[in-house]
């Protein structure tokens, strides 16, 4: 697999030729980039429910109460609508919280204080209030939960102007991402993939680093087809191309890693290369991310286009229970099918 | 409203337990999947308050919500079916154990902390109209009463005097976190402030549970507001089913506390790592946490409700073998039949 580069390398190769490395999953590359940046600023607090002691429901936030202390690790009660609220007050008084939302299914009681207030304060006030906050929660599916606990609903926060939109689709992304996240002045929803949590470990720099927020990356690389995933979809992406370069098909894989900023650029020079699309993600499919990069695809690479944009996504539906969790989440087979589609049209 | 002897009322706690053991044997065998968040402890509160509702009450629950339903009368079979994800379960297999529903006996539940306020606030609004001397009754954890959605609750159902019980279920928790830790003020009193009538019940006690049920739930049925019961209780099995440091604690001599005292051992003797002194520290604080852990109450323990009904019913000179049995039967039944056509694939 021709593992690929942009972020991977960095722009300054001296000091990452000395870099030491720890093999991590995501789970503690997230909580890394939470320890750094709490140790470089102190302004960056880290609250939500159960984030303290208990060290978060996936464990992220482990041990950073016993570091940082319970001024800086806060428990909340149970009240996103409150977490994210105080958040932006913080923000305003000269923090940097990260807000830990247990599951994003629980995230509902506090649109309204993430999208009518945090997403529009910078605007409103002309620039004189920034809200330097992340909301950090796990998304999608892959472990058979009860409902609120499943699904993936980027797209309706891509939706909401003055959000960013970050989903990390490894550990080294999960560390870089969300160190970009906290620096950045205003408000990201940080989406983790919780399948992908302790699924692998991959090298991670020890040292903190960031990948810019808005630049997609080519994680593998292709001449017939190109494939834009993000997220837990990413290895569903990768997996699938190498089935596919049996039949001899080659297959490029773009990782978004936002949704917003929508790096347009990265796939569509991808796309006029190939003449072909595939999007993948979890979450629905009508309205879904899968709609605007076909549409951006239309707008900027239509003439390169040697097949319709094929998309594979979740259904419109409510996120099934367990026995058919593995229907609804795309899967090679569905990924493969639609890149045949795309070769055959 | 008739009260309920204290066998009857044990017979209720005693198919709630046994229905949560039974769902717990269907979870371990990987038969029902995902988080599994046991009402066990909560028998007394589900059959002091349930046996007080008449038809045409409705009833919002929480992601602990099969005792009240097992007491509710809904039917065994469909509820049993719905957690397997079966089409012909009691939601046709969309609702899973946290979001039970039934038509038939007006009752939802929610797994989403706090919307069972607002939701038995607007069944209020509706019985105040349309079913006069019908109530609408909200279970919800202590946690709970710190969303945005319960304090609204608590504002509406007294601007608008709704015919509401709000039955606050205590066991000190909001999920892992101490809920005292989290919480200003007593429960009750903030009720009170806003203009409800409060009642507080030990949740062991489920006569004394039934008594303040039934005082309350008059009231409401006539006309007189609001009203919430604060029932403390204990969480028997944790959040949820499988919680490592519960079920490490409490069976030292299983495999996964051998596993996980392997791991600590070759830890301590490890090259790297901390000075002695640090080790030490850390060797005490983890047997300090499993100790208080032990301390939780447990199936069985002194501060089990359904030990405390049980030695109660027993003093009062009650069947209680006969009512276990019985009990014991009806569930086996229920579990036969709703696994019938299930393939089972035991390891």
């Amino acid at each position: 697999m021709a593992e690929v580069s942009a972020g991977r390398t960095g722009s300054s190769a001296a000091p990452r030729a000395v870099a030491e490395e720890k093999r991590l999953n995501m789970v503690q590359a997230l909580n890394e980039a939470l320890a750094d940046e709490m140790a470089r600023d102190e302004t960056v607090l880290v609250m939500g429910e159960d984030v303290g002691p208990d060290g978060g429901v996936f464990r992220v936030t482990e041990g950073l109460i016993e570091r940082f202390g319970n001024k800086r690790v806060l428990d909340t009660p149970l009240a996103e609508s409150g977490i994210v609220g105080s958040a932006i007050g913080l923000c305003v008084g000269g923090f940097r919280p990260v807000c830990e939302i247990q599951f994003m299914g629980f995230i509902y009681p506090c649109l309204n204080q993430l999208c009518s207030h945090a997403a529009r304060l910078r605007n409103r006030s002309r620039g004189t209030f920034a809200v330097p906050m992340v909301v950090r929660m796990p998304y999608g599916g892959g472990i058979r939960p009860p409902e609120h606990h499943s699904e993936s609903y980027e797209a309706m926060l891509a939706n909401t102007p003055g959000l960013k939109v970050v989903i990390p689709s490894d550990p080294y992304e999960a560390k870089g991402l969300l160190i970009a996240s906290i620096r950045d002045d205003d408000p990201v929803v940080f989406l983790e993939p919780k399948r992908i949590y302790r699924a692998f470990r991959q090298a991670v720099p020890t040292a903190p680093y960031e990948i810019p927020l808005g630049e997609a990356r080519v994680a593998r690389e292709g001449s017939d087809v190109t494939v834009i995933a993000y997220g837990a979809m990413l290895q569903v992406a990768l997996a699938s191309a190498k089935k596919a370069e049996a039949e001899g098909i080659s297959v490029e894989v773009v990782d978004l890693r936002c949704i917003v900023p929508l790096d347009v650029q990265t796939f569509v020079d991808s796309v006029v290369k190939t003449g072909r699309a595939v999007v993948l993600h979890e979450g629905p499919r009508t309205c879904g991310v899968g709609a605007e990069v076909a549409a951006a695809i239309g707008e900027n690479a239509l003439l390169s286009l040697l097949a319709p944009v094929e998309r594979v996504t979740g259904f419109d539906t409510v996120f099934p229970g367990a026995l058919l969790e593995t229907h609804y989440l795309p899967h090679e087979e569905r990924v493969l099918a639609a890149i045949r589609r795309t070769i055959d049209y | 409203m008739q009260t309920h002897g204290l066998a009857e009322l044990y017979r209720q706690m005693g198919r709630a337990r046994a229905f949560e053991l039974a769902v717990e044997r269907l979870w371990r065998r990987g038969l029902i999947s995902g988080e599994m968040h046991l009402g066990t402890g909560e028998e007394a509160v589900a059959a002091g308050v349930v046996t007080q509702l008449r038809a045409g009450d409705g009833l919002a629950l929480t992601h602990r919500c099969s005792p009240a339903l097992v007491v509710r009368g809904v039917p065994l079979v469909p509820m049993l079916r719905e957690m397997l994800g079966q089409s012909d379960g009691l939601c046709g297999g969309r609702a899973g154990h946290m979001h039970l529903s039934s038509r038939e006996h007006l009752v939802a539940c929610s797994g989403i902390v706090g919307a069972s306020l607002p939701r038995a606030a607007g069944f209020a609004l509706a019985a105040k109209r349309l079913r006069e001397g019908a109530v609408g009754v909200a279970f919800a954890g202590d946690g709970a009463m710190n969303q945005g959605m319960a304090l609204e609750t608590l504002n509406l159902a007294v601007a608008w005097s709704l015919p509401l019980l709000v039955v606050c279920i205590d066991n000190g928790w909001a999920i892992t976190t101490r809920a005292g830790s989290v919480t200003a003020g007593e429960l009750g009193a903030r009720a009170e402030a806003f203009g409800w009538t409060v009642a507080r019940a030990d949740g062991l006690e489920v006569e004394e549970v039934q008594r303040a049920a039934s005082e309350l739930l008059a009231r409401c049925r006539k006309g007189k507001g609001p009203a919430l019961l604060h029932v403390t209780c204990p969480r028997i099995d944790g959040h949820f089913l499988g919680d490592p440091l519960l079920e490490q604690s409490r069976h030292l001599t299983g495999s996964a506390a051998k596993q996980t005292l392997g791991r600590v051992m070759s830890a301590a003797v490890s090259s790297g790592g901390g000075g002695a002194l640090q080790r030490a520290a850390s060797m005490v604080k983890m047997v300090g946490t499993m100790a208080k852990a032990r301390r939780e109450t447990g199936r069985g323990d002194r501060k089990d409700p359904l030990r405390v009904a049980h030695q109660a019913v027993k003093r009062a000179g009650g069947a209680v073998d006969v009512i276990d049995a019985e009990v014991e039967a009806e569930i086996a039944s229920a579990v036969e039949r709703a696994l019938a056509g299930i393939e089972v694939r035991d390891a």
